[in-house]
């Protein structure tokens, strides 16, 4: 029993030591959602195209939000996974067009191609003041309910979309399926 | 000759501390110097106060290391503009801090608020110093003691010293 004092100081290292290891893999640039589980914030706006748009607009399904803007260079490298998400029509993608200018947007979208069932124009970075965001690009999933349920900041490449949110949308799917 | 050498002596003393200088001048200029660009209008020196407190107290979450007034990024320029627009329309400091808070979070307040989640953030430093204060408190309190016994050696353990001794001496 005396003996097991003199571990303790050994322990206390080990333990300490393996916070802080795991500490430097920690990414500082990623900050946690304070709005996961929270209903998407109310919005009424215009979408790129010109269109008033507002949360019942919002697609009745899971869904990704994106939040992109034409100056957003890293938008360009998550384009193609967008494109292809979009061409497979398994999951809307939605926009959210961030503290960017309108025309800017539309000759973005016509340069680029466009993954988005529509994007909601925030020219002011309001909206994304309710979002939580911080900087494009930001990718939140959304349930059927308008609930966020995950987010992911910075470019969302396959890897990303392999690892991160497949297995995201196939909880929330069997959560559904479950409920049914 | 003596008062030559004082004068280079001073004056190299001067130039050694010059850098120290602008280095000072410039941390006290550095809050509102920076980068704030945008201009506000208040109704009273007490909100422009206000104001400035708060731009201070939060941190950019996209810059991060810097506080919103000293922050270029865009999200610094629309929260600083949220700043204004909730002074203006009368909402209190505590309210404002909420309306940060339910959007970014504990990362968004250089001092974090007393939550179930910061307790450790709060209270781990002072605890681990008092455990330290604890051992350090104990560790010297059984030296002490242990000064205290009698440490004379009784004919026997002399006599097996001077044995032990012997040889070497």
């Amino acid at each position: 029993m005396s003996k097991l004092k003199y571990y303790i100081p050994v322990i206390s290292f080990f333990a300490l030591a393996l916070v802080l290891w795991r500490g430097l893999y920690l990414d500082p640039k990623e900050l946690p959602s304070m709005l996961i589980d929270k209903p998407m914030p109310p919005f009424a706006l215009t979408t790129v195209a010109g269109s008033e748009v507002a949360n019942e607009d919002l697609p009745d399904q899971i869904f990704l939000l994106n939040v992109w803007g034409s100056y957003c260079l890293p938008c360009l490298i998550e384009h193609p996974t967008l494109m292809r998400l979009s061409e497979e029509g398994d999951i809307p993608v939605v926009g959210v067009n961030y503290r960017d200018r309108q025309d800017l947007a539309v000759d973005w979208l016509e340069d680029n191609g466009n993954p988005f069932a529509f994007s909601i124009l925030d020219e002011d970075g309001r909206f994304g003041i309710d979002l939580g965001v911080y900087g494009a690009p930001e990718t939140y999933l959304v349930d059927e309910n308008g609930v966020i349920r995950f987010r992911h900041v910075s470019v969302l490449d396959e890897s990303v979309w392999e690892e991160e949110f497949v297995p995201a949308i196939a909880e929330l799917r069997g959560e559904s399926f479950g409920n049914e | 000759m003596n008062s030559k050498n004082r004068r280079l002596r001073s004056a190299s003393i001067l130039q050694a501390l010059t850098p120290i200088f602008v280095l000072l001048l410039t941390m006290a200029n550095a809050p509102g110097a920076i980068a704030q660009v945008d201009t506000f209008e208040f109704e009273s020196p007490q909100q422009q106060q206000r104001f400035r407190k708060l731009s201070n107290e939060f941190r950019c979450p996209m810059c991060q290391n810097t506080n919103l007034t000293g922050s270029t990024g865009g999200v610094a320029e629309d929260l600083r503009r949220e700043i204004h627009r909730m002074i203006t329309e009368g909402m209190s400091d505590t309210e404002i801090e909420q309306f940060m808070f339910e959007r970014y979070g504990d990362f968004i307040f250089y001092r974090p608020r007393l939550r179930a989640e910061t307790i450790l953030l709060w209270f781990g430093p002072p605890v681990f110093l008092l455990i330290g204060g604890f051992v350090a408190l104990g560790i010297s309190r059984r030296a002490r003691r242990a000064g205290e016994e009698n440490t004379e050696l009784d004919d026997k353990q002399q006599a097996r010293l001077k044995d032990l001794l012997g040889s070497k001496l």
